[in-house]
């Protein structure tokens, strides 16, 4: 690289002998000025590329609550509005200290940078992990994207093990949807909110083909029988969901997954940015003249948690 | 072209004046440079490669369509199977769409000179240009690695449920993901050119006084960088449908393939326009340097490419008038898209008038120009029809169609690629090419275009569908003209390739302003060096289509400024 950049930069070095050309300004800038509005301007831009990006996920997400609002209603349900909230917790301070981050490099504080840069990398980190477990929680309960979407599956076999062993044990009203026989009103005593369930044939207007669902071998039923409320509960019926209803709730966590899945990828991304800024700001390459990346980097992570901002409450709480 | 270093050497020479192509050397130079010319030269050899790989389908597809002779039963077509029939016209699609006409002109030509044009050292952001030239790169990889997959076969739009199960070819995901790539690519080029325009004018350029070129590429940048997101998750939810069967496309799984549609058309359509706003600009330019005459009528040409642009944005349903959308969604897509040809006609009648009394020379630059003109207005007229919803429902996915689009992207889009290439070629090499030659090619490739096309009209608005490898014996008659037509458009572009390379080793040398040209391009050498301009003689704009001043020296062949640039326009 150096190399071949050695006769624009030998351009430079004469130039810095006319113009006293600082080291960081380019050598096709006039002025500081110049450099710092043209990276600002293309960063905008750029961050207008990403939300329009999200939009069509937007979009998506818009399509599909309006036309199966059921799949919405069931799935919501699975996630943990608790670590939701933790998680928007941790990127707004995050961004907090991204933004004192910048402003610590307008006034030259190194050190004061360098340190607000790690805590926001530690912000990044400890939302990656929070969204690890509940990652890890869905696949176990396979309420995964697509091919990993096995609930039903599950589920099924809940029942039908519950069937066998369930005679021995009292039945109580939660373990009813199991059967075939419940339908609707069955659903209803069993939803946590009454008055808001779906009939339980709610895929069939969707003319939805259940998924070849792979069979979840050598999965552990315990896993699943362990939330309920004893022998014959499963995971599924705990939160008032029959098998029907989880062949419903399909697509939405392919939504949930492929939104929150991009938005982790940006986080990913911003993180690997901001260690480069931190290790440059390290390095002294910062000042009140110079802190353009520092800036970029922020506006990205800012446009990271905004985005956030609209996942959480657009899957978790509606 | 970077192996060719030596050869470099030979022609320009060590001892020749400096310039960007001999101010470093060898192969890696030219890998890594940052420099916006050599870039937009590497682009030109990676969109020719295209065009060359794309026109090698087109041939493969006019080729089967010899003969009706094809009897479905066995399989048997004059030179290939169904299977390989439809994966040649989507080969032919996908690469003249993605990899050569959306970067063709932007990518190549406006790299090498929007910078110069502004009077600008290089573009804002020299690192990500390099960076979205190897996205090209990456996204033409995949494409070819599709290829070696099986290839693909549903048609370059991807159409679900189609592309998102069915089709049993393995080249899907990889050449739906080169096109991701590829978008990447376009955004990064569209956010540096917005950038550069904003803050590298030269000095005493505002708006109003950058080339019309200029205002082009600035209103494709900006639907590149609100259309093309767009497009980028549509392919990756796809990918997702395919590999994973998530359920939003495929209707199996209660997902909506017409949602597909939607999205793929809301960056599609505004692509139509990213393919020919800037052959607009090229047209612009042409038009005014050949007539020597001020243009007609600026700031109606630049804010017409930024109607174009944003009107663009509202008439993606247009291409969905059979997909079952709602009648009214369909009348109102009708009307807007009506609306387009206004701005685009207001194109039209100012490069006529511009003509007007101007001092007309026929360059083969301006004769691409005068026949983008000829073609642009018959591809645009025989949209009328299409973007009518009764007509449109007998004329749907047939040849007229076909025909519709390629004198609109081929008879617009690659006519103004080269009128653009022959207008900057000496500023390219600092060689001129061949008249004689360069004007042969345009007649063969004129003659042969129209031949090519103009039956497929008759034939689409008598039935012939598009896609089929099949066809009814009554349509013979225009299948073999517009084969003969491809042949003959063939012969032409190989006579182009070998008259231009051979402008490289014979040529005459280009002076500084071979064609009188006013924009700041022709106040530099030929080709121009590293930065552009003489660092102690850096250009001040004015009005850049001011004629007045020039003169042509008739013992150089060369045009020269008799006095500095008026500042103010005449209109």
């Amino acid at each position: 690289m150096s190399q071949v950049e050695l006769s624009p930069a030998q351009a430079h070095d004469a130039e810095n002998a006319h113009h006293d050309h600082p080291e960081w300004l380019a050598h096709h800038f006039d002025t500081p000025d110049q450099q710092n509005t043209s990276a600002k301007m293309g960063m905008w831009a750029f961050l207008g590329t990403e939300i329009l990006m999200f939009g069509g996920l937007f979009c998506a997400y818009a399509i599909w609550r309006a036309n199966h609002y059921d799949a919405f209603w069931i799935g919501h349900v699975y996630l943990s509005t608790a670590w939701g909230a933790i998680n928007t917790v941790v990127l707004l301070i995050s961004s907090f200290t991204m933004a004192w981050a910048v402003r610590a490099a307008q006034l030259n504080q190194r050190s004061l940078c360098v340190g607000l840069l790690a805590l926001t990398f530690l912000g990044g980190c400890g939302f990656m992990v929070i969204k690890t477990i509940e990652y890890t929680g869905k696949f176990e309960h396979g309420l995964g994207p697509g091919i990993w979407y096995t609930a039903p599956a599950i589920s099924k076999q809940l029942d039908a093990m519950a069937e066998t062993a369930g005679t021995a044990s009292h039945a109580d009203a939660e373990a009813a949807p199991a059967t075939e026989a419940s339908g609707p009103a069955a659903a209803e005593s069993a939803n946590p909110v009454p008055g808001t369930s779906l009939p339980s044939s709610a895929a069939a207007p969707m003319g939805m083909v259940a998924p070849a669902p792979v069979a979840p071998v050598g999965h552990d039923m315990a896993a699943h029988s362990a939330h309920g409320h004893g022998e014959g509960h499963n995971y599924y019926a705990a939160h008032g969901h029959t098998t029907e209803d989880l062949v419903t709730a399909r697509t939405f966590f392919s939504i949930y997954f492929g939104m929150t899945a991009l938005h982790g990828l940006h986080v990913l991304v911003g993180m690997a940015l901001i260690l480069w800024v931190l290790l440059r700001a390290r390095r002294g390459e910062f000042s009140a003249e110079f802190n353009t990346p520092v800036d970029l980097v922020g506006l990205y992570w800012h446009l990271v948690d905004l985005i956030w901002i609209f996942l959480f409450p657009l899957l978790y709480l509606i | 072209m970077t192996t060719t270093q030596s050869s470099i050497d030979t022609i320009y020479g060590p001892d020749a004046e400096p310039n960007y192509l001999n101010a470093e050397r060898g192969l890696w130079s030219w890998l890594t440079t940052l420099d916006h010319k050599r870039i937009g030269i590497m682009y030109l050899m990676g969109i020719l490669g295209s065009f060359a790989l794309g026109g090698f389908a087109a041939i493969m597809v006019r080729t089967e369509h010899l003969s009706s002779a094809a009897t479905a039963a066995a399989d048997q077509g004059t030179i290939m199977t169904p299977d390989t029939y439809n994966s040649m016209f989507t080969l032919h699609g996908a690469a003249m769409v993605f990899l050569f006409i959306i970067p063709g002109i932007p990518a190549a030509l406006g790299n090498f000179i929007l910078p110069v044009l502004l009077g600008a050292k290089d573009v804002a952001f020299p690192r990500l240009n390099l960076m979205s030239f190897y996205l090209w790169m990456g996204g033409a990889i995949f494409f070819v690695m599709a290829l070696l997959m099986g290839g693909l076969d549903t048609g370059w739009t991807f159409y679900t449920p189609y592309s998102s199960g069915h089709s049993p070819f393995g080249g899907v995901v990889p050449a739906v993901f080169g096109a991701f790539v590829l978008g990447f690519s376009s955004i990064l080029t569209a956010v540096n050119f917005l950038a550069t325009m904003h803050t590298l004018r030269a000095p005493g350029m505002g708006w109003f006084e950058m080339p019309l070129f200029c205002w082009s590429l600035y209103a494709t940048a900006v639907i590149q960088i609100l259309a093309t997101p767009v497009l980028a998750i549509t392919l990756l939810l796809l990918i997702a449908e395919r590999v994973l069967h998530v359920g939003i496309f495929d209707p199996a799984l209660g997902g909506d393939p017409v949602l597909f549609q939607h999205f793929f058309w809301f960056y599609s359509h505004p692509a139509v326009y990213i393919m020919i706003l800037p052959a607009m600009g090229v047209v612009s330019e042409l038009i005014a340097t050949y007539s020597h005459k001020e243009i007609f009528g600026y700031k109606f040409i630049a804010f017409s490419s930024l109607a174009i642009a944003l009107l663009g944005f509202l008439v993606w349903g247009h291409h969905m008038f059979v997909s079952g959308q709602s009648a009214l969604a369909g009348t109102i897509f009708s009307l807007i898209t009506f609306t387009i040809a206004i701005p685009s006609a207001v194109k039209v009648f100012n490069w006529l008038a511009t003509m007007y009394k101007g001092s007309i020379e026929l360059t083969n630059g301006m004769l691409y120009g005068l026949s983008f003109i000829w073609v642009f207005s018959l591809g645009g007229l025989t949209g009328l029809p299409l973007a009518t919803m009764v007509t449109d429902v007998h004329l749907h996915d047939t040849y007229f169609v076909v025909a519709h689009f390629h004198y609109v992207m081929v008879g617009g889009t690659v006519f103004a690629f080269l009128g653009g290439l022959h207008h900057w070629w000496p500023k390219m090499f600092g060689k001129m090419a061949s008249r004689l030659g360069g004007f042969i090619a345009w007649v063969l490739i004129f003659g042969g275009f129209n031949l090519t096309f103009f039956p497929q009209f008759l034939m689409g608005s008598q039935g012939m569908p598009r896609r089929y490898w099949h066809y009814q014996p009554e349509f013979h008659v225009y299948h073999l003209i517009s084969s003969i037509g491809a042949y003959i458009q063939l012969a032409g572009f190989i006579t182009l390739a070998v008259v231009l390379l051979q402008s490289l080793i014979k040529g005459r040398k280009a002076a500084a302003n071979p064609w009188g040209g006013t924009t700041l391009e022709w106040q530099t050498t030929s080709p121009p060096p590293h930065l552009n301009f003489d660092e102690a003689n850096m250009p001040v704009a004015g009005n850049p289509y001011d004629y007045e001043n020039i003169e042509h020296n008739a013992d150089d062949d060369e045009y020269v400024r008799t006095r500095p640039q008026s500042t103010a326009r005449s209109h």
